[in-house]
């Protein structure tokens, strides 16, 4: 069974549909990418998926339970992790601390233990921040393991989103726009990351401009066009399909 | 992190320890009171404010309602003060629960606008039921008793105000570094993140709403008991209006900020009493000058010149 199965998804803002019957399906363990020209609603799709929208039709299976509808804080203590493509640090904490907010579910959370500094609960938080610290050297951030959010380049902080994700422990990772910004050396880095992460276990579902990046990680491409399915298939398929040529080159290509 | 933090505690504690010997006169011994009384409140507001993000503009009927079932609840029914500072936290907590949710739906000026609003109406409530609470003139505080002993002397409140300092800072540092205060800066500096991660938005801002109110209410008790006396002031809008200033100028989401900010401008009405009438416009003149120099607040502002970690 599919761990991730979307069937005639939809959602309607006004007069706009910005998403029409979308239907595909993730395997657990996959690079899946989602492809389209700007506007084709890649990022609305996450939204609705992540929850942050709630679909105006169609359906939502997370290992075949219905999960549409349900708030980001319900679908991340499923396993759903994301990143944002306008960042989404918080620029008011250590980078560190940035990460180990996504521990947020695995944590004592008792305002009373914290204010009387109960001892497990801080065994508890120095173990985290050591996990913390591994997970940033992981994404390549060992270089600001003491630094403010606020002073990081922009680079730094997408990695520092990866790594705030991965301290969820997700089964599923959306990964909206990783390369977006970066120059060359800093999106080899990343496409490198995104295949270490998924070696790991994590099924990542990804929406990238980078075609280079597309095409050398993903197993299964899903190419959206003005809200609708245009193709799905590996990326030999849609490397070939017409359908896909005309959307992105101009339909006289 | 550990170890530095104990540091400034420890000069806290010394200080406050020593102060009582260098005061001249009750005048000043007085002052410190209040000073650090204030503190003590401003702190816990910072914590909403400052850390959560989130603006309360009706903070002084929160203190209000915990002075007057000070007042209220031992003049009239006989009840035990330490009894009626429970009960006022107690009521304060349900009043301010019930009205967090409605209220943290909104953002901004109208979650300004609302806290506003909370605290006028408390202020009213207090000004006319005046059977209850003497109306407008306020009404007097019996004195604080608790098995058998009775909080007199100045120096009793000192030592009983300085220790609920040095236990809100050492509290109020812990929570800020625990899962429930990252949760708390996390929604301040995203929400979306913070719901991403699986933060409950809302109910964090209803539980550091709840909490800070409380605290405020506990605070209106003590002060109730130490003036002996209590007037519809202490639940005013421009009361909880100088609680923000307070927040700002120390410095927002900064502990040792808020006692800075409360010692400042608990003692800068005092240092301004020389320029008669006119205290109130340099009053504003100062707190403008801080804005545009010291746009982050006093203790960040300076931590960052010594380069010192700011909380």
């Amino acid at each position: 069974m599919a761990l991730l199965e979307v069937s005639e998804l939809s959602i309607q803002f006004g007069g706009v549909k910005a998403v029409q019957a979308v239907s595909f399906s993730i395997d657990a363990g996959m690079i899946y990418a989602v492809i389209g020209p700007n506007g084709a609603g890649k990022t609305t799709l996450f939204n609705l998926i992540t929850g942050v929208y709630a679909p105006t039709a169609g359906s939502i299976r997370l290992d075949g339970q219905p999960v549409h509808g349900l708030t980001p804080d319900r679908l991340a203590q499923r396993g759903v992790a994301r990143t944002f493509q306008n960042l989404q640090v918080c620029m008011n904490m250590l980078a560190i601390e940035n990460v180990m907010v996504g521990a947020h579910l695995r944590l004592d959370r008792s305002l009373f233990k914290a204010a009387l500094r109960w001892p497990a609960l801080r065994r508890a938080d120095a173990a985290l921040r050591d996990e913390a610290a591994e997970l940033m050297r992981f994404v390549g951030l060992a270089q600001y393991l003491t630094a403010r959010a606020d002073s990081m380049p922009y680079g730094a902080l997408k990695r520092l989103e990866i790594a705030r994700a991965l301290a969820m422990r997700p089964r599923l990772l959306f990964l909206d726009e990783p390369a977006a910004g970066l120059n060359p050396k800093e999106t080899q880095e990343v496409d490198a990351l995104v295949r270490r992460i998924a070696d790991a276990g994590v099924t990542v579902v990804l929406v990238e401009h980078d075609m280079k990046m597309v095409m050398n990680l993903s197993e299964r491409i899903l190419v959206l066009d003005y809200g609708k399915k245009l193709a799905e298939g590996n990326r030999d398929e849609i490397r070939r399909n017409p359908d896909v040529i005309a959307a992105y080159l101009g339909a006289h290509a | 992190m550990t170890t530095s933090r104990y540091l400034p505690l420890g000069a806290l504690a010394a200080g406050l320890l020593v102060l009582p010997w260098l005061l001249p006169n009750s005048f000043y011994l007085d002052l410190a009171i209040r000073m650090a009384i204030n503190a003590i409140i401003v702190l816990g507001l910072n914590l909403l404010i400052g850390f959560a993000g989130q603006i309360s503009l009706g903070h002084a009927g929160f203190l209000g309602l915990g002075a007057y079932a000070s007042a209220v609840l031992p003049t009239h029914f006989g009840w035990p003060p330490l009894a009626a500072m429970l009960a006022g936290m107690a009521l304060t907590g349900v009043l301010a629960a019930l009205v967090a949710r409605p209220i943290f739906r909104l953002k901004g000026h109208y979650l300004a606008m609302a806290t506003l609003g909370l605290g006028i109406i408390l202020n009213i409530v207090v000004r006319n039921e005046a059977q209850w609470t003497g109306g407008p003139d306020g009404m007097p505080v019996l004195p604080f008793e608790v098995a058998g002993l009775t909080l007199s002397r100045d120096w009793h409140w000192w030592w009983l105000v300085s220790a609920l300092l040095l236990l809100s800072v050492w509290m109020a540092q812990n929570l800020m570094d625990s899962p429930f205060g990252r949760a708390l800066r996390a929604l301040h500096g995203s929400e979306v993140a913070s719901r991403g991660v699986g933060v409950d938005v809302a109910g964090y801002k209803v539980a550091i709403f709840v909490l800070s109110a409380m605290f405020a209410s506990l605070m209106g008790s003590i002060t109730a008991h130490y003036v002996g006396f209590v007037t519809p002031n202490v639940a005013d809008f421009f009361h909880s209006i100088e609680l923000v200033t307070m927040v700002v100028i120390g410095g927002m989401a900064s502990v040792y900020g808020s006692l800075l900010g409360a010692v400042l401008l608990t003692a800068l009405p005092q240092l301004l009493a020389t320029f008669e009438g006119w205290e109130t416009v340099v009053f504003g003149a100062i707190l403008m000058l801080c804005m545009i120099f010291l746009p982050k607040g006093l203790a960040p502002t300076l931590a960052a010149r010594f380069g010192k970690g700011g909380q």
